[in-house]
């Protein structure tokens, strides 16, 4: 593997494409999340904002407690969040664990969904505290059952230990495992990696790993998908283009409740990486909650006034 | 379709703007005699007409002073002060989207800008200076100490109110009475000011606001009746202050012109020290006096950082100033704007390489886009004057010595920030820096705690913190 040229697979040659990295001021850094963050998106740009968040979210459900037939009704909302509204797009995707992606992609497919994704969390998520060899099985499982995504967590531990080079392997790994038949999204747990000099180390080794996407958070960590941190990431993918001509992805996770908070990770989007990124192929939203009050602020939009939970479907 | 912010501005109905002011004299508002035309900046439209003080004006202004500060103001305690400079503070909250309006109407400077920076740091200077009023003796001039009596302040026009509230402040809390004169270009926020001293019951003539131009500042600095000058603005007219204040008893502070030195090392967190460096130059549309206007580059970071602040300033939003997302204002006058467009000729016509970013100036009002000369030396009259304007000159360093050499090799020292994130390489800068404020990977941070001031033509004194203070005090025996 070539790995973009960026590294040739040593230790050595890793270790010293981490060491290259400039550091990040936490105080500039969280001052221009903040700055950002007072961007005022009003009418038109507001609409438009709306309609491509929905897009973009990963509707997301990993519970314990998850059934087939929650799990179906959840894919029905991804094809239509507002059935009472055609022109509302569907999400890009469903994110579950892999025991319920053969589950989700047949209903899927049999409800108009096909272009809806499905995926699916590996690696031995949330935790990633297993053997290779099941963590393996893990996305083997996934991959069988028709996932396109792989939403993978990485080796957190290794990464605290310096262990990079763990970390890489296990990556290269499954994106080797995923091939041409998932998408490759790379978990960092960025409130169990802390600094932000972790998380942009992190983002350059998966980068040149193979990630297709790399993602904030499990979601059951917090803090997760923090404005500092999507920004911080966003610079990565910005810079890392630079250095290969390669677009990846970013996926924050975790904590993005309401339409204004979507919108703030809109506007970094744009703001940062800039607007070749604003599409789902380039930039997710994990989430659950999320997408109902995109729906309200919508009908808010339309209507003009206020909606209120019971005219949005509960998953 | 792409993510275009559709316009959000602020409302200006919060404000209403009288066609013609007169000056502010002895508590109460006093017809001028000849007026001249304010403008917004942002499209010059005629927002008002100021008048013009002439010598009646002042001499009724120090006059209604001199009463306030012998009647009143110098007899009452300083906890009694202090709760008129509280007061103040708390309108200034209270009607502070009203005052971040007007100075963006008549300044021409981002709403964001008014709103978030400017207005609430003015409130913060008079709180805390309210906190000292009663604590004049911790100053450090000494254990017995006394105002120096009426103090005569002139003020710049990039941070209206702001510099007001830097002037008046400290002079209220230690006992002084004031006539102040804002800008020609921007007298409104310092007359909605006069409304507050009204509002807040402050004694009859302990502010007098006279409005005017530099024939009016020249009164006020020439007035015998006058016991300290205080001025910011160019440093052409401080030398010229300086020599009339000179053979008098009067004190003086000068804040002057700066050509601030930003430093950016090579281990500098990159992402960082460019938001540092574009904040640094194109806050305020570069009309600051400490703004960094020199970047001082290592040649081994040089092309990588210059990418990077050239994308960077592509996303800058220049534009209509009352819409919540602009980033760049106007420029402040006609007459400003002519003097960027010669200087940025000069650094043309000396060979520097001139880099804009893309953008729809609006066609009426005075704009001016961002800017970087780079291939810039010492030896460039861009690198020495300053321009007060949103452009950049570009220097490159090879050695940590070379640039701390290049970045006092000027007649100013205002200001300097110095980008790195090796902590020993910061505090040997900050002790070979001769600059008055020295930021570490920052820029453009202001609280009224901090002393402010310069070095060299930059000015004398400080503005702010405990050293600001004194300069409104007098140890009593050291008359």
């Amino acid at each position: 593997m070539s790995f973009y040229g960026l590294v040739d697979g040593s230790d050595a040659s890793l270790k010293k494409y981490l060491s290259a990295l400039p550091g990040v001021d936490k105080v500039g850094l969280d001052a221009r999340a903040a700055m950002l963050a007072t961007r005022s998106i009003k009418t038109s740009s507001k609409r438009w904002a709306i309609d491509t968040a929905i897009s973009m979210v990963d509707l997301t459900t990993l519970e314990g407690a998850d059934t087939p037939r929650k799990v179906q009704a959840l894919c029905s909302k991804a094809v239509r969040p507002d059935p009472m509204d055609l022109t509302v797009p569907s999400v890009a995707a469903i994110c579950v664990y892999n025991d319920m992606v053969k589950i989700a992609r047949t209903h899927l497919d049999s409800i108009g969904g096909e272009k809806v994704g499905v995926a699916a969390v590996s690696t031995a998520f949330p935790s990633g505290r297993a053997s290779l060899a099941v963590k393996l099985q893990d996305t083997a499982d996934a991959l069988n059952a028709g996932a396109s995504e792989i939403d993978m967590v990485i080796d957190r531990g290794a990464f605290l230990a310096g262990d990079y080079i763990a970390v890489f392997n296990e990556i290269v790994t499954i994106r080797d495992l995923c091939g041409s038949r998932a998408h490759l999204k790379v978990i960092f747990e960025t409130g169990e990696l802390v600094t932000y000099d972790n998380v942009r180390k992190a983002s350059f080794l998966a980068m040149a790993a193979g990630a297709d996407f790399i993602k904030t958070s499990t979601g059951k960590v917090v803090p997760a998908a923090t404005p500092s941190v999507v920004l911080l990431m966003l610079e990565a993918v910005r810079d890392f283009y630079t250095m290969t001509q390669v677009k990846i992805g970013v996926k924050p996770a975790g904590g993005i409740r309401n339409t204004k908070d979507a919108i703030k990770q809109l506007v970094l989007v744009n703001e940062t990486a800039g607007e070749q990124w604003l599409k789902p192929s380039l930039f997710r939203i994990g989430a659950s909650a999320l997408l109902n009050d995109l729906l309200m602020q919508r009908m808010k939009m339309d209507n003009g006034y206020y909606s209120s939970p019971p005219y949005v479907t509960i998953d | 379709m792409s993510f275009e912010y559709a316009s959000a501005p602020e409302s200006r109905a919060i404000v209403s703007i009288k066609a013609k002011y007169g000056h502010f004299i002895g508590g109460s508002f006093v017809p001028g005699s000849k007026h001249f035309p304010t403008i917004n900046p942002a499209n010059e439209e005629v927002l008002s007409r100021i008048a013009l003080a002439g010598k009646a004006d002042v001499d009724a202004a120090v006059k209604a002073a001199r009463k306030a500060y012998t009647l009143t103001w110098s007899k009452m305690s300083g906890k009694e002060r202090g709760k008129y400079l509280f007061r103040i503070a708390r309108i200034l909250q209270e009607r502070a989207r009203e005052f971040a309006v007007l100075e963006t109407l008549d300044n021409g400077k981002p709403i964001r800008e008014s709103r978030d920076v400017d207005i609430p740091l003015a409130a913060a200077h008079f709180f805390y200076h309210a906190g000292w009023a009663d604590k004049l003796e911790f100053a450090g001039v000494g254990t017995s100490v006394k105002p120096h009596g009426v103090a005569g302040q002139i003020i710049p026009w990039n941070f209206p109110l702001l510099m007001l509230a830097w002037k008046v402040a400290p002079a209220l809390a230690a006992g002084n009475t004031v006539v102040l004169k804002p800008a020609e270009s921007t007298s409104l926020t310092a007359l909605l000011f006069a409304e507050v001293c009204q509002q807040a019951e402050l004694p009859a003539g302990v502010v007098n606001i006279v409005t005017g131009d530099g024939t009016t500042g020249s009164l006020i600095v020439n007035h015998p009746g006058i016991d300290k000058i205080a001025f910011t603005g160019s440093t052409e007219v401080g030398k010229s202050i300086a020599r009339a204040v000179a053979p008098t008893k009067k004190s003086l502070t000068l804040e002057l012109g700066g050509k601030a030195a930003n430093i950016v090392f090579e281990d500098a967190a990159i992402d960082e020290a460019i938001e540092g460096i574009v904040n640094g130059i194109f806050f305020n549309q570069g009309h600051v006096c400490c703004a960094g206007s020199r970047l001082i580059l290592q040649e081994s970071i040089a092309d990588e950082v210059l990418d990077k602040l050239k994308k960077r300033m592509t996303q800058i939003r220049v534009g209509d100033p009352m819409d919540k997302n602009t980033d760049l204002g106007a420029i402040n006058s006609k007459e400003q704007l002519l003097k960027i467009r010669e200087l940025t000729a000069v650094g043309d016509a000396e060979g520097g390489e001139r880099w804009s970013a893309p953008c729809d100036l609006p066609t009426k009002g005075y704009w001016f886009a961002p800017t970087i000369f780079t291939g810039v030396t010492q030896a460039h009259r861009i690198a020495r004057e300053e321009i007060f304007g949103p452009v950049l000159s570009v220097l490159t360093f090879r050695t940590p010595q070379e640039a701390i050499d290049k970045a006092n090799n000027t007649p100013f020292g205002l200001s300097a920030g110095v980008w790195s994130e090796k902590g020993s390489r910061i505090l040997w800068a900050g002790q070979q820096l001769r600059a008055g404020v020295i930021w570490a990977n920052t820029f453009n941070k202001f609280d009224p705690t901090s002393p402010f001031g310069g070095y060299k033509e930059s000015g004398w004194g400080r503005e702010g913190g405990r050293h600001g203070l004194s300069a409104y005090l007098k140890g009593v025996g050291h008359e």
